[in-house]
């Protein structure tokens, strides 16, 4: 029996849209070093449409497999869509998770969540 | 494929399966009935009985079988705890890196009145007799300290604490479950009362053990029923299983020079391999450590992923992550030698097995190296380490 699913395997081995977008519009960072798990996300937006996302990831293999998989699920999105994001929508997408890794998807949704509220808020002032 | 999680439990050796498939086959009496077929089992029981016995300088008498080191702990801590308890001494000393089955049991006996002192084990993983000596009380009833530690490796000075605990009368136990095999012991010679081992870490089955207790140590059952055991665990002895772990026993303790000459240079290399990387650091005492033991910590990455990615190449190993404890905090061994969780997290433990080469150990540096560099470059915390916006700890 193995730890992960396929999906969840998959997306460990080769993440998506690994990476940093140094011109970000948006940018989020959850979580924390103590715990074990870091995400920063990355968003690139063009008339409230994400055009491009990349991620880093400091954690275990079920955490680089949801923000990998989170940053699929929103790219080429609207901003409004992307709000949407559930956990539980990450967790499906990656053909599920054990049950003491399911707070990864929440990880990656929150990080979504920040990098989303940044953008908002740099709109805001300019 | 290099199997480096020999600390996690080993591969059963030749011998030992030989023996134990043969006393499935020939002699499956119960050892506790009368006729010829019982009699032949009891026989084979009694026969590991002396040699497990002669391989730690014991007599047969004083060994116990069990269903493992969890077990032989657990019947070790708690027999001390009931003999001081009638003296009314209710204070134990151990320390804070031990296995968590005699972590555990100590805590059950904190919340019946015992007081518990955790010795610390400094930052190189070993604890000092001085230290044991002087936290010795008039009411202590058992110092209780593993012989080599499960994640780090690093050797505790038995025999010294052995000596401090003689001279003040009080009973020494050691969880001897890493260290034998690997490391000449001698219960006399090294003023040790109790003993836990267990067999499938040293080439044996899985689910037997057995505890050493010193002749006039009155042991409390765990499991009541019938007379086996000189009445100290009952149920029916698991013959086939004991008499592998005596064999297994036997082989590995005669080849204890010869194995510890391979494997230290070939752990020194990995270590001086994997301290190229930069901020790393082993974990432990560099000489006091099991010849099979290497535990380093990254910083920057996370261990769960680190071993995943192992695996993909062909090497297993495991890490104190809170990910592979399954806990939210990271191996309770790392931070008690002063590991902050951020770099706790980052760990890796390489446990070698006798039959490791020369090439496995450039492999191992190779991946490794690859492994930690490929995390690194998508971790924002490496990332914030580089840039200088938050400190190296390593
Ligand atoms: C130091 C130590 N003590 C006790 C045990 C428990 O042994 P067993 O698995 O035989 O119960 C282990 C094994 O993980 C160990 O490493």
């Amino acid at each position: 029996m193995a730890l992960y699913s396929e999906k969840v395997m998959d997306h460990f081995r080769n993440p998506r849209n690994v990476g940093v977008i140094e011109d970000a519009d948006g940018v989020g960072e959850v979580g924390n070093a103590k715990c074990g798990d870091i995400m920063k996300m990355y968003l690139k937006i063009d008339d409230d449409v994400i055009t491009d996302v990349k991620f880093e990831t400091f954690g275990c293999g079920s955490a680089i497999a949801s923000s990998s998989m989170a940053t699929e699920l929103i790219k080429g999105k609207p901003v409004s869509e992307a709000r949407q994001l559930t956990n539980q929508a990450v967790v499906e997408a990656l053909d599920g998770l054990p049950a003491h890794k399911l707070h990864c998807s929440v990880l990656a949704q929150e990080a979504i969540e920040a990098a989303l509220t940044d953008y908002e808020q740099k709109k805001e002032k300019s | 494929m290099i199997y480096a999680d020999n600390a996690a439990t080993t591969k059963m050796s030749e011998g030992a399966i030989a023996t134990m498939v043969s006393t499935i086959n020939e002699t499956y009496g119960n050892p506790s009935s009368l006729y010829e077929f019982g009699q032949k089992a009891k026989e084979v029981l009694e026969n590991a009985r002396e040699v497990v016995a002669a391989q730690i300088g014991a007599e047969p008498r004083e060994i116990l079988f069990t269903s493992g080191g969890s077990e032989a702990d657990n019947q070790a801590i708690l027999s001390a705890a009931k003999l001081g308890e009638k003296d009314g001494k209710k204070h134990i000393i151990s320390t804070a890196f031990e296995h968590h089955a005699v972590l555990h049991t100590l805590e059950k006996l904190k919340k019946e009145g015992f007081e518990i002192t955790l010795l610390d084990v400094h930052e190189n993983g070993i604890v000092l007799p001085e230290e044991v000596d002087a936290a010795i009380r008039e009411d202590t009833c058992l110092v209780t300290i593993m012989y080599a530690n499960n994640e780090i490796g690093t050797i505790q000075p038995i025999k010294e604490i052995g000596a401090v605990c003689r001279r003040k009368k009080v009973l020494f136990h050691t969880d001897a479950v890493q260290a034998i095999g690997h490391v000449k012991i001698d219960v006399n010679e090294q003023n040790i009362d109790m003993l836990s081992a267990s067999a499938h870490k040293f080439h044996g089955p899985k689910g037997v053990g057995f505890l050493y207790a010193k002749k006039g140590i009155r042991l409390s059952n765990l499991i009541e029923g019938g007379a086996q055991e000189r009445g100290k665990r009952a149920g029916t002895e698991n013959v086939p299983g004991i008499a592998a772990t005596a064999t297994a026993l036997q082989e590995v303790v005669a080849d204890i020079d010869k194995n510890r000459e391979h494997l230290v240079p070939i752990r020194d290399k990995i270590i001086a391999g994997l301290k190229e990387i930069p901020h790393s650091a082993l974990n432990g005492d560099a000489e006091r450590r099991l010849p099979s033991n290497i535990n380093f910590c990254f910083e920057g990455i996370e261990g769960e992923s680190l071993l995943l990615l192992l695996d993909d190449k062909g090497i297993a190993a495991s890490s104190g992550s809170a990910c592979t404890s399954g806990s939210l905090d990271p191996s309770h061994v790392l931070l008690a030698i002063g590991r902050v969780h951020d770099v706790a997290h980052g760990s890796l433990r390489l446990s070698l097995g006798e039959d490791v080469t020369d090439e496995d150990a450039d492999y191992i540096i190779k991946s490794v190296k690859e492994v930690v560099e490929y995390l690194r470059g998508f971790s924002p915390v490496w990332r914030n380490l580089v840039a200088g916006k938050i400190p190296f700890i390593l």
